[in-house]
């Protein structure tokens, strides 16, 4: 593994299953991965951008709202393809996830690895839970991205 | 009879969730509506009950991008309600992390969301791939103005360090002087920001404003002073609620502000530097003078080379506070719970945040009112779009649209605050 491995938890504490991004990135860092910085982010683009660079290899993890099942997990590998604005919809800042990963992307200076995962989830109302089916899902989330990240 | 409508239903490149409806009849404007539809957040309602103590952390949370104005409104509403003064250092570190926050939310806004608008791209990305050196200089510059927030307000989202009375904890100097040296960089970076946004074009468009801004004898505003206008307001901020009102209007989640008597006024960069130029350093008023920027500036388009003379600003003062500062024995003031009634009015990156609270013997909150600057300036929006509308009837809906919303970004809306993305939607008939 590269000693810069960084992790950045994305999401609001307080707005239900945007939560997830934060709660994952926890996990991971209680499994104290060798070499992995963690970091938790509100999802504001620019300083998403100021707090990946130099890292080798970057994982984001954030709640989506695309419309498909809740709990469903996605893996995009920014280095293959343009990430879709309006898959991290529960954003209310102007330039976020997304924004950021496409300027990065235009100004060339993408991190040589960027993945994201994304979590659907199903309540993005006010409140601290997580809905049962993303809750369900974030221990086997935690496995792929500290597999994932072990052996990159 | 030729009716268009133009309509946007979700605003792009604003802070939360808006609209506009504007419709036009023989090219006459005969509708305008800023549509905020973002949930209301009922903070006022759940602020009774809770102690003073808790006010700046719950209401930072209104918004993500000016949390420090929340803080800062709170805490010095707080602060009259129990008799303390903060002075000294710990008022020179607050004017430090507002510093941080206008570098943050101003460049943000002027180089990430407004600039795209000028030179005719769909989005600052599109805008990167031909102007990278730009856009990497605004990504620096911001990221500077992160580094403040995070060194004095505990990190860089949502600062923990705030409290009535001072703060948690305070930086040492050493810590300080290293903040410095960046900001000698970002102060050149700022300069660079003021000349290339007066450069860029702008449309045909002044309006008689009555702008409002905070006005202190001594300093550029950020959290003190008398609010006073351009035309005749001169008021204690515990004259704030007899002077403004808010009125409810159904297209909107949140209130409209106006004058008593008068109606609507505008609050923010382009106030504060027509009110208070003269405060501002003398190299500074010598570079708008040379950029064309001198006061009044009545063209709501020109607000963007303001926001970088404020950025500019930002990095001068902060250098100043950085300076001059001796770290103080104490973090805090000494604040006791009392009974009554306190008002905080201080200069969010987009205009006068009001705070009041009326507190029990005990210190708890009996009654909140918060007035975000965005709800202030959403009837000045409108009728800006109103006049700007009519004088560009002529053009096709598609570059009438996209002017439209250049228009609403003049604001820098914050919609998350108002209550919390914008929809532009013309109509002709």
């Amino acid at each position: 593994m590269s000693s810069s491995v960084l992790c950045v938890g994305i999401g609001n504490e307080f707005r239900g299953d945007d939560a997830v991004g934060l709660i994952a990135a926890r996990m991971l860092q209680a499994r104290q991965l060798p070499g992995l910085r963690v970091i938790e982010q509100s999802g504001e683009g620019a300083a998403l951008m100021a707090a990946w660079g130099g890292a080798a290899a970057v994982f984001l993890v954030d709640a989506v709202s695309s419309g498909a099942a809740p709990g469903t997990i996605y893996r995009l590998d920014a280095g293959f393809s343009p990430i879709p604005a309006e898959f991290f919809h529960y954003s209310t800042h102007a330039f976020s996830v997304a924004e950021a990963v496409e300027m990065a992307r235009a100004l060339d200076e993408l991190p040589p690895r960027l993945v994201i995962y994304g979590i659907e989830g199903a309540n993005f109302d006010l409140g601290i839970s997580l809905s049962p089916a993303v809750e369900a899902v974030l221990p086997a989330l935690v496995e792929q991205m500290a597999a994932e990240i072990l052996y990159s | 009879m030729n009716t268009r409508t133009i309509k946007v239903d979700y605003l792009a490149r604003v802070e939360g969730e808006g609209g506009l409806h504007v419709k036009v009849k023989n090219d006459r404007v005969v509708d305008v509506k800023l549509k905020i539809f973002e949930p209301p957040r009922f903070f006022e309602a759940f602020l009774r009950g809770r102690s003073f103590t808790e006010a700046p952390d719950i209401t930072a949370r209104i918004c993500g991008i000016c949390p420090v104005a929340y803080q800062m409104s709170s805490v010095h509403a707080m602060e009259r309600a129990l008799g303390v003064t903060v002075g000294g250092q710990l008022r020179e570190l607050r004017r430090l992390l507002y510093c941080g926050e206008w570098i943050e939310s101003h460049v943000l806004h002027a180089y990430m969301l407004h600039t795209p608008d000028f030179l005719g791209y769909p989005d600052a990305i599109q805008m990167a791939k031909v102007y990278p050196e730009v856009v990497k200089n605004g990504l620096l510059l911001k990221k500077i103005g992160n580094e403040i927030v995070t060194l004095v307000g505990g990190r860089e989202i949502h600062p923990i360090n705030v409290r009535v009375g001072g703060f948690y904890k305070v930086p040492n100097k050493r810590q300080l002087l290293e903040l410095g040296e960046k900001l000698t960089l970002a102060r050149k970076l700022a300069e660079d920001m003021v000349r290339f946004t007066a450069g860029l074009p702008f449309p045909e468009f002044e309006q008689d404003y009555e702008f409002v801004a905070l006005r202190h004898p001594n300093e550029y505003p950020y959290n003190e002073g008398r609010l006073v206008s351009n035309k005749g307001v001169d008021i204690d901020i515990s004259d704030y609620e007899n002077t403004f009102a808010e009125e409810h209007v159904a297209h909107s989640t949140a209130l409209h502000s106006v004058i008593k008597g008068k109606g609507s006024y505008f609050v923010g960069p382009l106030a504060r530097f027509n009110l208070n130029f003269d405060k501002l350093p003398t190299d500074i008023q010598a570079l708008a003078h040379e950029v064309g920027a001198k006061p009044p500036v009545l063209n709501p388009f020109k607000s963007i080379v303001v926001r970088s003379l404020e950025t500019l600003y930002a990095c001068h003062e902060a250098l100043r506070i950085i300076e001059a500062y001796e770290m103080p024995e104490q973090p805090v003031v000494d604040v006791r719970p009392r009974a009554g009634t306190g008002w905080g009015c201080t200069e969010a990156p987009r205009g006068i945040l009001y705070h009041r609270y009326t507190l029990d013997a005990n210190g708890l909150i009996l009654d909140a009112k918060i007035i975000p600057p965005t709800s202030q300036n959403q009837k000045t929006i409108e009728n800006d779009l109103w006049h700007f509308v009519e004088r560009a009837a002529d053009l096709p809906d598609d570059r009438l649209t996209w002017q439209c919303e250049q228009a609403v970004r003049n604001y820098d809306p914050c919609i998350s605050c108002s209550v919390h993305f914008l929809k532009v939607n013309i109509e002709r008939e």
